[in-house]
């Protein structure tokens, strides 16, 4: 059994007076900074997020006074025959975007740490889709994608291969989706691979280089491992952000075909803005946001973890 | 510590604020609102109002817009206590932004609206009743009926149609002599239109026979288009089962399932949405669509095209047409006399015979495209011939291009869109695109399948 010396017993702490103000005072300038992206958070991230959590509950037209309605609004998009093909297409579109999305920068970002000459000049070219506007890109495929007169077609054409539906069939429109996702993302996701690949230790692959390793052994023994904590990073990074796909689909299908593309986020949007239902918008916003909160819980452990 | 405090005392206030800002909202409507009609009590006769004008038109329409706020000059001498805010906007208004606009507070108390979100605005209690106060537009006694009651329900009124329209088919007539065909004789039967097509998509890559709409909702509008001009039906007479797994309905995507793949005339490229199909008839790769004359319109202004190189005529074998056009609603908090102020300024611009809309010797001065057969608010009453007189006097586009669809769509009767209209199109929508892009799709199925989802879709309510 552990005793406690009378030395070990401390007092509790007296705050001399005046200290709080003198706190304050000394930080202020701290806390005008800290106030300013507290209020921005709150207008832009937190009250709308509070107001949609109310709204799923309401029913409301924004003139007269809001009804609550309990659980009218999950009931009534649960019992929506697009509520199943919407889950279903985000979750294929998730897991086509971690397929793609995920180890393509990685491959990226392997392949221009290696290179000796023009990195510079190469990182910039794959960083150059991030500039672009989304709907610019996103409109940019939609002629990439062009059954007749498009580019993509018109390569495959090149090369003997008969023209593809991309957009236009129910096989191939959410993989077509996922291209475009991975090509608008891959700039961000190769830069942030490249920055962790590069504070590896050089060492570790003199080391292997002198014990005969060669570029795959090199990747697979010490690149993975001292990346390990950064791809699980951007692996749920990428989960939170691709399950809330909207953009490619609102400006490439329309949700088609035959609701092939029809996602969460774009089923949200048609319910609170084309069906002017801001409940059924908001009950589907919030059960896609629990699903999101259970991947964010496991980044901010895997991020406290690292630090 | 204390730091940590202090920023958990900014967090609670920040909360605070989110509460205090969702709380607001619970206030409600202090005047007009749809049930009451303008309960507030009505300011002293002729009390200075001011009420804010959607759709005034943008400045880089510097034409139109001179010519409007020249009427509301004229409009504002001849009623000095009213003032009109007008509110510019181009387009006019998008339906998705109708919501966030009015959550907002930004929505003008006389707000332009088209027919196919009228019944949804008026059921969701958007708009104030205005029943009480329509003695202010006498002319509004004189519109046709059935284009009177997009905006009524339950004998109430809640808007003004501004203009009005039956759907027919636009075709390219320059594309029509290219292929052979006579644009003064324009396809009266689905086959003709069907043989046209495939003549024009004969001409070579990239040109396309015939284009329709199936992605964003706006493949169902055109299949109830489409279906009602064959005198077929979206949802039975009481409203509470759907209708359209007919022989209609059928024959709808029968025909396009033909012009698609066994003609090949349809293009490859599908899930066309509005714009689409208005940047292909404006490139002059497109023979025809479904549309009115607002499309010639779109597409000229807009577009590129040029009024000569189109023509509308009836769609082929109607009897009825799916009701096409625009007006203006009154916001549901909207005070009496704003709607009495709001009904004179309608009746001034939009409903006058020789005026505002109506003034077709201004526009021709001005140099606007004037003849387009596009307003058919009256009918047969005396407003209406002497609007027809009028535009005919002053036309400057090429009306013959026009007569085709003012002959055959005399006696084709207007159709109001199915209620729940938004959900049914995005359901309806899986069956046009699923012809327009799948060889094998099977149309019984996908009708026996989006009949199921609307009948459960009226079925909740």
């Amino acid at each position: 059994m552990t005793t406690l010396s009378a030395k070990d017993v401390r007092p509790p702490r007296q705050r001399p007076p005046g200290a709080l103000r003198r706190s304050v005072s000394r930080n202020l300038t701290a806390y005008g900074f800290l106030s300013g992206a507290l209020i921005c958070f709150a207008f832009f991230s937190w009250i709308p997020m509070v107001r949609e959590f109310i709204l799923s509950f309401q029913k409301t037209n924004f003139v007269n006074s809001t009804e609550w309605v309990g659980l009218d609004n999950f009931r009534t998009v649960l019992d929506d025959p697009a509520f199943i093909s919407a889950w279903v297409n985000t979750a294929i579109f998730t897991l086509l975007a971690l397929v793609f999305g995920y180890i393509v920068p990685f491959v990226f970002a392997v392949v221009l740490n290696e290179l000796r000459h023009a990195q510079g000049y190469l990182r910039l070219i794959v960083y150059l889709p991030v500039m672009l506007p989304p709907a610019v890109a996103v409109l940019l495929f939609k002629w990439f994608y062009d059954p007749g007169a498009g580019l993509f077609n018109q390569a495959l054409g090149v090369v003997g291969i008969p023209p593809l539906s991309w957009l236009d069939s129910t096989t191939t429109a959410l993989p077509s989706l996922v291209i475009v996702s991975t090509w608008m993302n891959l700039g961000t996701g190769t830069l942030i691979y490249l920055a962790a690949l590069q504070s590896i230790p050089s060492e570790l692959y003199e080391a292997a280089e002198l014990d005969g390793a060669g570029l795959f052994k090199r990747v697979w023994h010490i690149t993975i491992p001292q990346t390990r904590l950064i791809l699980l990073v951007m692996l749920l990074l990428q989960i939170v952000a691709t399950m809330q796909v909207f953009i490619e689909p609102f400006l490439l299908t329309g949700g088609g075909p035959e609701n092939a593309t029809v996602t969460v986020a774009y089923l949200m949007y048609q319910y609170a803005f084309s069906f002017g239902n801001f409940g059924g918008g908001g009950a589907l916003g919030l059960m896609l946001m629990l699903v999101l909160i259970v991947f964010s819980a496991f980044y901010l452990r895997v991020s406290r973890d690292r630090t | 510590m204390q730091s940590r405090k202090i920023a958990t005392l900014l967090a609670v206030a920040g909360l605070a604020l989110a509460a205090a800002a969702c709380g607001s909202e619970e206030t409600p409507a202090p005047a007009a609102n749809p049930s009451s009609g303008g309960s507030a009590a009505p300011a002293a006769e002729n009390a200075p109002v001011t009420i804010s004008v959607g759709c005034q038109p943008p400045k880089t329409n510097p034409k139109e817009r001179a010519q409007w706020d020249a009427d509301v000059t004229a409009f504002q001498a001849k009623f000095p206590y009213i003032t009109i805010e007008s509110k510019d906007a181009f387009p006019c208004i998008v339906p998705e932004t109708f919501q966030a606009k009015l959550a907002g507070g930004q929505m003008e108390d006389l707000f332009y609206v088209y027919y196919t979100d009228a019944a949804r605005i008026i059921g969701a209690g958007q708009a104030a009743d205005i029943t009480p106060y329509l003695s202010e537009a006498p002319h509004i006694a004189e519109v046709r009926p059935d284009v009177k009651s997009v905006f009524e329900s339950g004998g109430k009124t809640y808007g003004v149609p501004r203009t009005n329209y039956a759907t027919g088919l636009v075709y390219n007539r320059a594309l029509f002599t290219q292929a052979g065909l006579n644009p003064d004789m324009p396809p009266k039967t689905w086959a003709e239109v069907q043989d046209a097509a495939k003549k024009i998509a004969g001409l070579g890559s990239g040109y396309v026979g015939f284009g329709e709409y199936s992605a964003g909702n706006t493949g169902g509008w055109h299949f109830t288009s489409s279906i009602y001009a064959r005198g077929g039906a979206i949802v039975s007479e009481d409203g509470k089962t759907a209708a359209f797994n007919s022989e209609q309905g059928k024959a709808v995507l029968e025909n396009l399932r033909k012009m698609r793949w066994d003609d090949n005339s349809m293009g490859t490229k599908q899930l066309h949405r509005w714009e689409d199909l208005m940047r292909m008839m404006g490139s002059g790769k497109l023979g025809m669509m479904i549309g009115a004359p607002d499309v010639v319109q779109a597409v000229n202004n807009d577009f590129k095209g040029k009024f000569e190189d189109y023509g509308v005529t009836a769609l082929p074998e109607s009897t009825q047409s799916l009701s096409g056009g625009d007006g203006y609603m009154f916001n549901a908090k909207a005070t009496p006399d704003q709607i009495k102020a709001g009904l004179k300024w309608l009746e001034f611009k939009f409903l006058t015979p020789g005026q505002g809309q109506f003034d077709y010797a201004r526009n021709k001065a001005d140099g606007l495209p004037t003849g387009l057969p596009l307003t058919d608010l009256y009918g047969s009453a005396a407003p209406g011939a002497q609007i027809q007189a009028d535009r005919e006097a002053n036309a400057n586009v090429p009306t013959e291009h026009f007569a085709p669809y003012v002959e055959g769509t005399k006696s084709v009767t207007f159709k109001l869109e199915p209620p729940k209209a938004q959900e049914i199109y995005a359901i309806l929508d899986t069956p046009m695109s699923a012809v327009l892009t799948r060889q094998d799709a099977n149309i019984d199925e996908l009708l026996a399948d989006a009949e199921e989802k609307v009948n459960k879709l009226l079925a909740a309510g």
